[in-house]
C-alpha cells in the first residue's frame, strides 16, 4: 500500500528510518540535519521502534558508536551535516575499511569558514575518497527511497560498505514536498532481517576486527575495498530494480533526462537537477535539444553509464556545488572530463561552480549555462573552462 | 591473473584459515583483515623489535620468579617453579625483568654486542 503525504526531506528520512527500525542509532545534532534524529528520537521515546538510541557527545563519537554497534552485528545508523561530517572524517574511513554496513544520511551544508549553515556539497565531497558509497537525492521522495535501498546495498555480502545518503540542506531537508511512502510491512520485508556473517563477542566464533595492518597487508585490503565498490555498482542496480517492484519507482546509477538526442547537456547532483530539468523542458519548446544527466551515485563513480549517456552530446556543462581550489574546477568536473577523454570525439566540457554557501540557483542561471553551451556547440570554441554561476563579478 | 569469480565477490568472507601468509594475494586474504583465530599474538614474533636483550645469570638466580610475573609479554618461561629460559621470539627487550630482579641476575646486553660475539665465534670456527 502506498500513501501520498506531505513531508519535509528530514521528516521523510526520519520516516524511512522508523520503517527500517535499525538496532542502533548514535547521533549528535547539527543544522540542518538535527530534525532527522530529533524526530527519530521521538519514535524511540514513544516505543514506535526497537532502536537503541545513543546520544553521544560529538559526531566523531557518533560514527565511532555506530562502528562499535555494527562490528557487534547490529544494523547501525547515524546522521550528520557539514562540520559534523568533517569531525567524523577520521572514523568514516575506518567504517569503510572495516567493511561495516552503516547507513547515514548527510544533509549537505557548506563547510566553515566563513561560517554558514546553508547548502552546498563541500561536506560530502570531502569524503568522496573515504571508501563509502555516496548516493544523492533530488527531493524528499528520493531521499526516502534511497534510505530504504541503502540498507540493502550496504549489507549485501558482496558490498559490505557504509552508505552515505545525501540531500540538499534546507532546499530538500526543510521544504515541504509531496511524496509517496510505503507501508511499514512492505519496508520491513524489503529491508529484511540483517544477518551479519561476522560479529564481535561471539564466543563460539572468536574474531579480531580493525587489526593493525602494515606495509605487507594494508595495500591488499585497500584493493579489496575497490572490489567491493565495483560490486556495488551491480548491487545498486539490482536493488533499484527490486525496489521498483514495491514502489513503481526504479533507480539506477544515473538518471539520463532527455539525453537520447541532446546536443547540449548539464550534469548536476541533488536538487539542482530538478531546476535543470525544468529549464531543459522549456528550451526544448524553443527547439534547443537540451538534456540533463543526474548522477544518483557519485561513489562508486558510474563511469561507463555516464560515458554512454553523453557520447553523442556536443557540449557538456558540469555543475559543481563545491570548490576544490585546484584552480582547475570542481570535483565532479574532473571526474566527468576524465570519463569522456577516452571517447576521443572532442566533446567540449566546461565547468560551473554554483550555489556555494546556499546561494540560490535560479532558472536564469541554468538558462545561461545552456546558452553558453549552444554557443560553444556552434562556434566550437571555449573561452573560459571554469565559470562561477550567480557570483557577483 | 586473478582467479576470483565475478559472481562471488564476497572476498575473504569464507577464509577462516589460520595460515595467513605474506605471499597471499588480495583476494585470498580475509575481508578487512579480520582474524578468526584466538590467541593469535603468539604467531606475531615481536622479538625482532628488540635492541637490547635480557641475559640470565644462572649462578645468581634465586628462582623467585619476579621476572616471570612482571614480564608484560609472557616471555619468561618457568618450569617446575624455576626460571627456565627467555622466549627471544617474543621478548621485546623492555628490561622490566632486569629491573625487578632482586639479585641482579639479569643483564641487558645490546643486540649489536650479541651479533659481534656471534660473528667472532663464526670466524674462529
Ligand atoms: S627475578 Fe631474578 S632471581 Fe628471580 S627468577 Fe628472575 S632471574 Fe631469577
Ligand atoms: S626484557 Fe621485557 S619482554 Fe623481555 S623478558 Fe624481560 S620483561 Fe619480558
Amino acid at each position: 500500500m502506498k500513501t501520498k503525504v506531505a513531508l519535509t526531506g528530514n521528516e521523510a528520512v526520519a520516516q524511512a528510518m522508523k520503517q527500517i527500525n535499525p538496532d542502533v542509532v548514535a547521533a549528535y545534532p547539527i543544522t540542518p540535519q538535527t530534525e532527522i534524529v530529533q524526530i527519530f528520537s521521538s519514535f524511540v521515546a514513544n516505543g514506535e521502534v526497537d532502536t537503541e538510541f545513543v546520544a553521544v557527545e560529538s559526531e566523531h563519537s557518533a560514527m565511532s558508536a555506530a562502528i562499535g554497534a555494527a562490528a557487534g552485528g547490529a544494523r547501525a545508523m547515524t546522521a550528520t551535516s557539514s562540520q559534523g561530517l568533517a569531525l567524523m572524517f577520521e572514523v568514516v574511513y575506518i567504517a569503510a575499511s572495516m567493511r561495516l554496513p552503516i547507513v547515514f544520511p548527510v544533509v549537505n551544508r557548506a563547510l566553515s569558514g566563513p561560517i554558514n549553515i546553508h547548502c552546498d556539497h563541500s561536506d560530502a565531497m570531502g569524503l568522496r575518497d573515504s571508501g563509502v558509497i555516496q548516493i544523492f537525492s533530488e527531493n524528499a521522495q528520493e531521499a526516502y527511497d534511497n534510505m530504504i535501498q541503502a540498507v540493502r546495498i550496504a549489507e549485501h555480502p558482496d558490498v559490505r560498505l557504509p552508505v552515505m545518503v545525501n540531500m540538499d540542506g534546507f532546499i530538500t531537508s526543510h521544504a515541504m514536498d509531496v511524496l509517496e511512502v510505503l507501508d511499514d510491512e512492505t519496508v520491513k520485508n524489503f529491508v529484511g532481517t540483517y544477518v551479519p556473517d561476522d560479529y564481535l563477542l561471539d564466543a563460539q566464533n572468536p574474531i579480531s576486527m580493525g587489526n593493525f595492518d602494515m606495509y605487507d597487508f594494508y595495500f591488499e585490503h585497500k584493493r579489496q575495498q575497490v572490489e567491493a565498490m565495483k560490486a556495488a555498482k551491480e548491487i545498486i542496480k539490482e536493488v533499484g530494480r527490486e525496489f521498483a517492484k514495491i514502489s513503481g519507482r526504479e533507480y539506477g546509477l544515473i538518471e539520463a533526462y532527455k539525453l537520447d538526442d541532446a546536443d547540449v547537456a548539464v550534469v548536476v547532483l541533488n536538487s539542482a537537477a530538478g531546476t535543470a530539468k525544468g529549464v531543459a523542458d522549456e528550451l526544448r519548446t524553443k527547439g534547443i535539444k537540451a538534456g540533463v544527466l543526474k548522477p544518483r551515485v557519485y561513489r562508486p563513480f558510474p563511469q561507463e553509464e555516464i560515458r554512454e549517456a553523453l557520447k553523442a552530446v556536443k557540449a557538456v556543462a558540469v555543475m559543481d556545488r563545491a570548490e576544490t581550489f585546484s584552480t582547475c574546477g570542481g570535483p565532479m568536473f574532473a571526474d566527468i572530463r576524465n570519463t569522456l577523454y577516452d571517447l576521443k570525439n572532442d566533446i567540449k566540457v566546461v565547468n560551473y561552480i554554483y550555489g556555494l554557501g546556499g546561494r540560490d540557483l535560479r532558472l536564469e542561471h541554468v538558462q545561461q549555462v545552456f546558452e553558453d553551451l549552444e554557443n560553444i556547440r556552434k562556434t566550437g570554441r571555449v573561452d573560459e573552462t571554469v565559470k562561477y554561476l550567480g557570483l557577483r563579478e | 591473473m586473478t582467479q576470483y569469480g565475478p559472481l562471488n565477490r564476497n572476498l575473504g568472507s569464507g577464509t577462516r584459515t589460520k595460515a595467513v601468509r605474506s605471499d597471499m594475494k588480495w583476494h585470498e586474504l580475509t575481508r578487512a583483515g579480520n582474524i578468526y583465530e584466538p590467541g593469535n599474538a603468539n604467531s606475531y614474533e615481536t622479538g625482532d623489535w628488540r635492541s637490547i636483550r635480557p641475559v640470565w645469570n644462572k649462578e645468581r638466580c634465586i628462582n623467585c620468579l619476579f621476572c616471570w610475573r612482571y614480564c608484560p609479554d609472557a616471555s619468561v618461561i618457568a618450569k617446575d617453579g624455576k626460571f627456565e629460559a627467555f622466549d627471544y621470539k617474543h621478548c621485546k627487550g623492555c628490561g622490566i625483568c632486569a629491573k625487578v630482579c632482586p639479585v641482579n641476575a639479569i643483564d641487558m646486553v645490546s643486540e649489536d654486542e650479541i651479533e659481534k660475539v656471534k660473528e667472532a665465534n663464526k670466524d674462529e670456527n
